[in-house]
């Protein structure tokens, strides 16, 4: 540039606040489309679900011409329906099962052994995981209801031994639905995992080596308190990610037998769409907007806690 | 809530007012209308998208300009409510003209879905072919005519003659209480552990199919009810209620039904039409008076030998009380949309797709009881299969769902007391005593008795 780097700063230096300010704010320009959409299409419809839930808003009858203001109704009703608790200890159990437990620690533990595995190894176990987790949603709930049916593919490996299965979907529903998850959600938390190990550095390992630290003193405390943050983040992600599931669920068990594996997403679409009571529907569908805020702010603590 | 789309489809009106009326001084002579029917479709189900099909050519060749846009949905009873239902609150994506089950209508006449039809119905010279009882079913409780009935059914027990003379029954079978169809079942059992006795729906995988097909059957044949109409109110503890869920206990307890977890998949019903009839694997079920639709030539399950192998029976009352049987009736109807921007054309192509020649054609493709009254005096409609005289002679028994719009969920909160019972989760006095609460708290105690 022309203008010599002194007199820049000085130009800079001589700005009035006003001036600062306005300088701030156009620097805000270029995020405001972004801002904006995600307002329209994220925003909008989570301020309009949780407008809905304190009325009466229904697919059909008096309520769908002329919704109702009801006030906190639906979400009193809440503490006396007999489903819903069961409904929410299920999402709990599902979340809990699926994603903290079982995809976060399975893919930990695959993308600890492909460090040390060779590539071929690695590449090849990485395909196998990877696969179930590119198939859209709705193609990995038919493949994990045709494994897992009264005539699938489970059934059908154990009548080789001789055993007789049972309609897994039918006397285990949740423990079928939570493997199914695990199944489909590992490779996320794989890749993260992958990716966090390749960034701590070798020499720490080493030097713990040489003082004679043992494998798991070596992971417990070298390698996870390094890879602290992506723990949090991980778990943060599949944690909202599982809480949302609907589609496997749907499509494997629909919910039953008698509400076994009826999820709050699930309980939301049957209220609103299946009974047509929209407000409770919604209601439902605020509480567990509530309940992954809550989740997510506990992850956010811990991954400021993180980064000293 | 809906505002702002109120505001841009008025912003959006005004437009076009202003842009029309910019127009007005150049007459249309070519003036491009488009009518959009909304119906259901599904692998099973094409009799109606046959009908539409014909009525659309017919239409259009009558109406120059006019284009019909025919957009079936492809669900299931509940999904396709759904679907519709979710359609009509916008007046951009609500249907001119649509297929509509009877027990929605008087709810959704509530929700201003429905076109009020009494002057058109006025003026059009095929209305008073309808049989007076068919006209109820699209009639509002203001007493209007919202909707115009494609056709009604009922509900009758279906068996397979060979299965039952294997277990020594004498056919033509006609039992005259439950005790006498557990006996039989009993019988068939014995005769052949491999055969399923005696199906009835149960649980909420079924849906409408479970309370329609089963529950009703049951519990009207004790003289109890689910809904007194002369009061207005549900009725709750009756005696009823926990016989009736007693008796499917006893059914899938000795297996004489479908295994429970059979009964919870939704398309259970394919099974039977399909395989577990056609092959003489099942002895006998409760189904609608449409079963043949599936078997005959162009259906689902094409079956030429369930003209002799089939035969159909009263379903009895609990101890053969009067009136010694019982079924059930729904049907489905066309109406109009509320928010249609050309109602007379709407009208004038439902009327279209109901003329005789339409009508007889769906109440054949599709085994429905005619309520056009030279339909159903048409020799080709009597002579559509072998069973047409025995399930219309059914319509002296026959119930109607109370179609509040409180119904749907009372109808889940009967379908979750059924699947309690079969799955063992609750003895039928505690799924009766569990669905009684969940009613009160659904309607409210000012709206159910005791009895």
């Amino acid at each position: 540039m022309a203008v010599p780097d002194s007199l820049s700063r000085s130009s800079l230096r001589r700005r009035t606040p006003i001036q600062r300010t306005l300088r701030r704010r156009l620097r805000l320009l270029p995020v405001v489309p972004s801002i904006v959409l995600l307002g329209f299409f994220m925003l909008a419809p989570v301020a309009w679900s949780f407008y809905a839930s304190f009325t009466n808003a229904a697919l059909s009858g008096q309520a769908a011409l002329n919704p109702q203001w009801v006030g906190l109704d639906n979400y009193a009703r809440m503490l006396t329906d007999s489903v819903f608790p069961l409904s929410a200890w299920l999402t709990m159990v599902f979340v809990i099962a699926s994603a903290i437990l079982g995809q976060n620690a399975l893919g930990l533990g695959i993308a600890l052994l492909m460090t040390r595995s060779g590539g071929a190894t690695a590449s090849l176990v990485g395909t196998v995981v990877v696969a179930s987790w590119i198939l859209p949603e709705i193609v990995a709930a038919f493949a994990a209801y045709a494994y897992f049916s009264q005539d699938g593919t489970l059934n059908q490996l154990l009548g080789l031994f001789g055993v007789q299965g049972t309609n897994w979907l039918y006397a285990f529903p949740m423990a079928a639905v939570v493997l199914a998850n695990v199944w489909r959600g590992t490779a996320f938390s794989m890749l993260v995992y992958r990716a966090a190990l390749s960034q701590v550095p070798r020499d720490i390992s080493e030097a713990a080596l040489m003082d004679g630290a043992r494998g798991w003193q070596r992971l417990a405390f070298i390698t996870l308190p390094i890879i602290r943050g992506s723990i949090a983040t991980n778990l943060m992600l599949i944690t909202l990610q599982t809480l949302a599931v609907f589609t496997l669920i749907w499509v494997m068990t629909g919910g039953g037998p008698s509400n076994a594996s009826t999820t709050l997403p699930v309980l939301a679409y049957q209220e609103a769409f299946k009974l047509g009571d929209i407000g409770y529907g919604t209601a439902i569908a605020s509480v567990l907007i509530l309940i992954g805020m809550v989740f997510g702010a506990v992850y956010v603590r811990l991954i400021r806690g993180a980064k000293p | 809530m809906r505002r702002p789309v109120r505001i841009g489809a008025a912003l959006l009106g005004v437009v076009g007012l202003l842009a029309s009326a910019a127009c007005s001084a150049q007459p249309q002579a070519t003036s491009k209308q488009t009518i959009k029917i909304v119906y259901q479709k599904t692998d099973s189900f094409t009799a109606l998208d046959k009908v539409f099909q014909d009525a659309k050519q017919e239409f259009e060749a009558a109406n120059a300009g006019v284009t019909v846009d025919l957009e079936p949905i492809q669900a299931n009873d509940d999904d396709y409510g759904t679907k519709l239902a979710l359609a009509q609150r916008s007046p951009d994506t609500a249907p001119d003209v649509f297929y509509e089950d009877t027990f929605k209508v008087r709810s959704d006449v509530d929700a201003g879905y429905l076109l009020k039809l009494d002057s058109q119905l006025a003026s059009w010279d095929e209305w008073s072919k309808f049989n007076e009882g068919a006209k109820a079913a699209g009639r509002g409780d203001d007493g209007s005519i919202y909707a115009v009935p494609l056709g009604t059914d009922t509900r009758a027990i279906w068996y397979n003659k060979t299965v039952l003379q294997k277990a020594g029954i004498p056919v033509p079978w006609q039992p005259k209480t439950w005790d006498d169809i557990l006996a039989a079942a009993r019988k068939m059992k014995a005769a052949d552990p491999g055969v399923i006795p005696f199906s009835m729906y149960a649980g909420t995988g079924t849906g409408e199919g479970t309370v329609m097909q089963s529950f009703y059957e049951l519990l009207y044949g004790t003289g109890s009810s689910l809904y007194s109409e002369s009061d207005k109110k549900w009725v709750l503890g009756s005696k009823g209620f926990t016989d009736s869920l007693q008796f499917l206990k006893t059914l899938y307890d000795e297996k004489l039904s479908v295994t429970p977890a059979d009964a919870l998949d939704a398309n259970v019903w394919k099974k039977v039409f399909g395989q577990w009839l056609p092959q003489g694997k099942m002895g006998a079920t409760v189904e609608g008076s449409y079963a043949p639709s599936f078997w005959q030539k162009g259906g689902s399950y094409e079956w030429a030998g369930y003209t002799q192998d089939m035969g159909v029976a009263t379903f009895p009352t609990q101890f053969g009380q009067d009136p010694g049987g019982v079924s059930m009736s729904g049907g489905w109807t066309l109406a109009v949309g509320a928010k249609t921007k050309a109602p007379d054309l709407a009208f004038k192509f439902l009327t279209t797709a109901l003329n005789k020649k339409n009508a007889l054609a769906f109440d054949v493709n599709n085994s429905q009881i005619a309520v056009r009254t030279d339909v159903a005096s048409d020799p080709g409609y009597q002579a559509a299969n072998p069973f047409v005289k025995a399930v219309s002679d059914l319509v002296g028994v026959t119930h109607y769902r109370p179609a509040t719009a409180d119904y749907p969920k009372i109808s889940l909160a009967v379908q979750q007391a059924t699947e309690a019972v079969i799955t063992g989760k609750q003895s039928p006095a505690e799924a009766a005593a569990e669905y009684d609460a969940s009613v009160k708290k659904l309607v409210g105690d000012a709206k159910v008795m005791q009895k």
